[in-house]
């Protein structure tokens, strides 16, 4: 129980994958403007970590070393594809919206990072639930990054105005760095220095 | 049996491939309908929008009855018939740019919207109401700061007035060039001109904002505040696509045909 607990959590604050492990900072720069663009690659990058690392979990056993790369990127590949394909179907408008980062799931190194670090050697049920934590880790940083770029930078909460902006007859001047991607870094910096002090035994020795 | 044995190897690149290879095409080829209805229906709801006839809640197939898809030939400004040529339905713009059979590409000094090709053929779309077309809907794209835009610029029956201007695909940076999808801004060019007295391509985007007392105001609209390139783009593409190597010669033929139209139909 212990076990699952800390594969499930663990992710989310103590080793948060973009805070500590500095991984997938690419997309979380690129699609945090909007709040409902950072939710839908949120939760598809979840999905991804958790199948992916389900799958190479079941088969960790017979992989052989020598291919091991190849037959996680293959797995990865195969459901990124798919989440593209469904994304596409069912949601259109934000597929057109997330446009090449949802392929871009495939190269995100908290996905490959977990299926090599973690899925190859403990057992399908806590690699899953390790991607789910992974992918929650994820998404409370993409979350919170969007949430203050969208509002700060466009004076809005997906997509609903809650500071009516100054050319649209408001009060609010919006701060335009904050709809440029580098924003995210200055935000990601702040949320790990936060998370540092509060957490103090995660700073690295210098 | 050994893992790392060359055997087991095979085994497992074999088992792999196969099953990630049948779970992607199963996935492609099931949900391919339902993409094509999107994109289709994407589409229309873009040449719509920009028609003024798009709401929110709208029935865009059923809005759509009102429209009539006419496939041109860009280079001679006639109307094609011949349904082999080009299915309106399925007409991809983008698509037809990069297919070397139907599109070819611009001299470097007509090239002013910097697009390199263009296709020969391409979709137009009218509204008609009571037999006088009210509305025609033409596509055009070309490049801004980053990326190229698309979209559609929508003419009242003159053929020279501007009903509407709408971008369905852009990457310019948001807040600044991506502006041009900004409703406000959008709604500045209802009522523009494109075309003087003498039938030069007039209308462009100017930096600052528009003194409507002035008598040229109507062949000018404000510029897109900290996003100079942005508004050089819309302006080269409005006199690229409206100039002789894009519509000019089309919009001539159209007018020509329904002035005549319109003496038939007093005559009798």
């Amino acid at each position: 129980m212990k076990e699952v607990k800390k594969a499930l959590f663990d992710p989310i604050f103590n080793n948060n994958p973009i805070a500590i492990q500095i991984l997938g900072i690419c997309s979380a720069l690129a699609v945090t403007s909007r709040m409902d663009t950072a939710l839908v690659m949120s939760v598809a990058v979840s999905l991804v970590t958790a199948f992916s690392s389900m799958f190479v979990s079941v088969i960790r056993n017979r992989i052989p070393s020598s291919i091991r790369i190849i037959v996680q990127m293959t797995i990865i590949a195969s459901l990124v594809i798919v989440v593209d394909q469904i994304l596409r179907a069912y949601y259109f408008d934000l597929s057109k919206k997330l446009s090449v980062f949802v392929g871009l799931i495939i190269t995100n190194c908290i996905v490959m990072g977990r299926a090599e670090g973690y899925a190859m050697n403990h057992p399908p049920h806590l690699s899953f639930l390790d991607g789910i934590g992974n992918g929650i880790g994820y998404s409370v940083i993409l979350m919170g990054v969007s949430f203050v770029r969208e509002l700060f930078g466009s004076g809005k909460i997906f997509g609903h105005v809650i500071f009516p902006l100054a050319k649209d007859g408001g009060w609010y001047v919006p701060n335009g760095l904050l709809l440029l991607p580098p924003s995210a870094f200055f935000l990601i910096g702040i949320f790990i220095w936060i998370l540092k002090t509060w957490k103090s035994h995660l700073i690295d020795e210098a | 049996m050994q893992v790392n044995s060359i055997k087991n190897t095979m085994i497992v690149t074999l088992a792999v491939s196969i099953v990630c290879s049948l779970m992607v095409s199963y996935a492609a080829v099931s949900l391919k309908p339902l993409q094509d209805k999107n994109k289709v229906l994407d589409k229309k709801e873009n040449v719509l929008r920009v028609a003024g006839l798009y709401h929110e809640g709208v029935d865009v197939e059923k809005e759509f009855k009102k429209v009539t898809p006419v496939v041109i030939d860009v280079d001679t400004g006639e109307i094609v018939t011949d349904k082999n040529i080009i299915d309106p339905e399925k007409f991809d713009p983008k698509a037809a740019v990069k297919d070397p059979k139907l599109s070819e590409p611009i001299p470097p000094e007509k090239d002013i919207a910097d697009i390199k090709r263009r296709s020969k053929y391409t979709v137009v779309y009218m509204i008609k109401q009571d037999g006088q077309l009210k509305t025609l809907i033409l596509p055009i794209h070309g490049l801004g700061l980053w990326s190229t835009l698309w979209g559609f610029i929508a003419l009242e029956g003159d053929l020279n007035t501007v009903k509407g201007l709408g971008y369905y695909e852009q990457a310019e940076t948001p807040g600044l060039g991506g502006e041009v999808d900004n409703p406000k801004w959008k709604a500045l060019w209802k009522g523009k001109q494109i075309y003087d007295e003498n039938g030069n391509v007039k209308l462009h985007v100017i930096k600052g904002t528009v003194d409507n007392s002035k008598p040229d105001a109507k062949y000018m609209v404000d510029g897109l505040s900290g996003a100079t390139m942005t508004s050089r783009g819309v302006s080269h593409m409005i006199a690229y696509w409206f100039g002789d190597h894009g519509y000019k010669k089309f919009l001539q033929k159209l007018k020509a045909s329904l002035q005549q139209e319109n003496q038939q139909g007093g005559a009798s």
